[in-house]
């Protein structure tokens, strides 16, 4: 068990760090967010046309 | 010592005929795998290699010598020929399950490797669409969803296969690898908007897993229906004295590499431990199957599930557990039976994952289907201003898994790539080196016209002698480049190869 408890600090000692790296965090943030926007944009034209239809007509039979 | 863990994935597709009245789904995943077949014999026709050999259902095998192949003339195999169910160059099965296609990849010797295959396979179903659209009547349209639910209560599986050792007693087996299959969702669930087990879009609006929903059983024999934890299909395939082929079916199909990666990877290396009898605690939950639908449930990951013992943990605190002892095994046993430089990058990225799922899940965007598809989802959602039982959504959820590359939402998440597109493409016709798939690709490819049929361990071969002739292939790990290549290098005709392997 003590190696477990070893593994479980990390994420504590990340969380220090993360602190420290406040500003640079959000503006990661940020670009992430930017970057979902754009993917949004992108699949809209890919979606298909009549959700409703789409998966009221998507049935399949079962398998194993 | 734990035996190197052999391992696959079958993965059974869901498909949709568009532009007709009368979809009819056996029809259609027949048509999808001839297309393909017409397409291999197209390209083939300067070569003259049609590898288009039927399924051989002969499983019944005498033992094998030491080598693992022992041509024996005296068996007349029937010939299978009413089913579409193809064997191809690389070494992979291609046929119709329970109005599916199903395309199970070859044998391979580690995670990696399947990855590479499971790909592969993906490949093969792109390139199986495309050829049905040419040979399809105007305005109607294949489409294949690489899933495991249509979201109405009907699900179809994606099986992984591990060799193990048959002095294992499977008891230690299903207490073992119970407490695995409960909590491994979390890092390879493929999500799902909703939920199939009569909950609400209130009490469950997206879950881990596509599968969760469907399993009602903690042991047994069923597939398709009652569907346990543990199957206990036995059905090895190989020199049954030696070894069994655990079948899990209980897994999510994965579109992103890093999830198939970990889920085969981590679970090759649990049935090694267990195996070695190096887990040393059971976590015996108090209700397995209510386990699994909790940890689905549950994106905080943070729910405690009650043991059997009155103790609760989280699938988190389950998952370290079994990575701290996985990599205690690393340091202590050795990695040999995963491949050592495999199993330290399942290693690695086990850790990394688990870390990222306990501080921050939506960094894991890139590598996780559950993730990036509840960040997609989710995101939609907020921008249209939708509630959760929206159509819409679970149109998402679907169109995910669309393998058409235009139409793909999988594609366009930014999933992290673990194989390069030429070695996929070879995939989709060479074999692996390194497993008993290699002699069955390469026998395809090189005698085609003289093998008639096959099955995961024996070809039959027709060299223009009554009777046919079995070569049986017991050992999984046999039949390798380094066994056989130079071999068939050196047999021009399938009669030279069963001389020299009878010799």
């Amino acid at each position: 068990m003590a190696e477990r408890e070893q593994i479980r600090k990390s994420p504590s000692e990340k969380a220090e760090v993360e602190v420290d790296d406040a500003p640079a965090t959000s503006e990661k943030g940020e670009k992430l967010k930017a970057e979902l926007d754009d993917l949004l944009d992108e699949i809209d034209e890919v979606l298909e046309t009549n959700a409703e239809d789409f998966v009221r007509s998507f049935v399949q039979k079962g398998g194993q | 010592m734990a035996i190197q863990k052999i391992c696959g994935i079958e993965t059974e597709y869901g498909i949709v005929l568009r532009g007709t009245d009368d979809p009819n789904p056996i029809a259609a995943s027949s048509v999808l795998i001839n297309s393909y077949l017409h397409e291999l014999e197209r390209r083939s026709a300067s070569a003259g290699a049609a590898p288009k050999v039927g399924w051989d259902f002969e499983d019944e095998q005498p033992g094998t010598d030491a080598r693992g192949f022992s041509p024996l003339g005296a068996m007349a195999p029937e010939v299978e020929t009413h089913l579409v169910n193809a064997v191809l160059t690389n070494g992979a099965r291609y046929y119709v399950d329970h109005a599916h296609p199903e395309c199970s990849t070859p044998e391979c010797s580690d995670a990696r490797s399947v990855v590479v295959f499971d790909r592969a396979a993906e490949r093969i179903l792109q390139t199986s669409m495309d050829a049905a659209r040419r040979l399809l009547p105007a305005g109607q349209e294949i489409v294949v969803y690489k899933n495991n639910s249509d979201g109405k209560g009907n699900s179809y599986g994606c099986h992984e296969n591990y060799l193990m050792d048959r002095a294992v007693p499977f008891g230690r087996i299903v207490s073992h690898v119970t407490p695995h299959f409960i909590t491994r969702q979390i890092f390879c669930g493929a999500g799902k908007v909703g939920c199939e087990a009569g909950l609400g879009p209130d009490e469950v609006p997206f879950q881990i897993s596509q599968r969760a929903d469907f399993f009602e059983e903690e042991v047994g024999l069923e597939t398709t229906l009652k569907r346990p934890i543990v199957n206990t299909r036995d059905e090895p395939h190989a020199d049954a004295q030696k070894y069994r082929r655990l079948h899990v079916i209980i897994g999510d199909a994965n579109l992103s590499e890093v999830a198939t990666f970990l889920k085969v990877g981590t679970t090759a290396l649990v049935l090694a431990m267990i195996e070695d009898e190096f887990l040393p605690r059971e976590f015996a939950f108090a209700s397995p199957v209510g386990a699994l639908r909790r940890v689905s449930y549950d994106l905080t990951l943070r729910q405690p599930i009650a043991l059997a013992d009155g103790a609760t943990v989280t699938a988190l605190e389950v998952q370290w557990e079994l990575f701290t002892r996985a990599r205690k095994y690393a340091d202590d046993v050795g990695l040999a039976c995963v491949g050592e430089q495999v199993g330290n990058e399942v290693l690695r990225r086990w850790e990394a994952v688990l870390n990222g799922l306990e501080s921050d899940p939506s960094a894991l965007a890139g590598q996780l289907d559950w993730v990036a598809k509840h960040r997609l989802v989710d995101a939609y959602r907020e921008r249209h201003g939708l509630e959760w039982g929206d159509a819409r959504l679970a149109a998402l959820d679907l169109q995910y898994h669309d393998l058409r590359p235009d139409r793909s939402l999988a594609a366009r998440v930014g999933l992290e790539r673990l194989t390069t597109d030429d070695e996929v493409e070879r995939a989709m016709t060479e074999p692996p080196p390194d497993t008993r798939a290699y002699f069955r690709g390469k026998c395809l490819q090189k005698y085609a016209t003289d093998v008639v049929a096959a099955n995961w361990d024996s070809l039959v071969f027709d060299i223009g002698e009554e009777p046919l002739r079995r070569v049986p292939m017991m050992e999984p790990t046999r039949g390798t480049a380094a066994h056989v290549g130079s071999l068939i290098a050196a047999s021009e005709t399938s009669a030279e190869l069963l001389e020299r392997l009878g010799s």
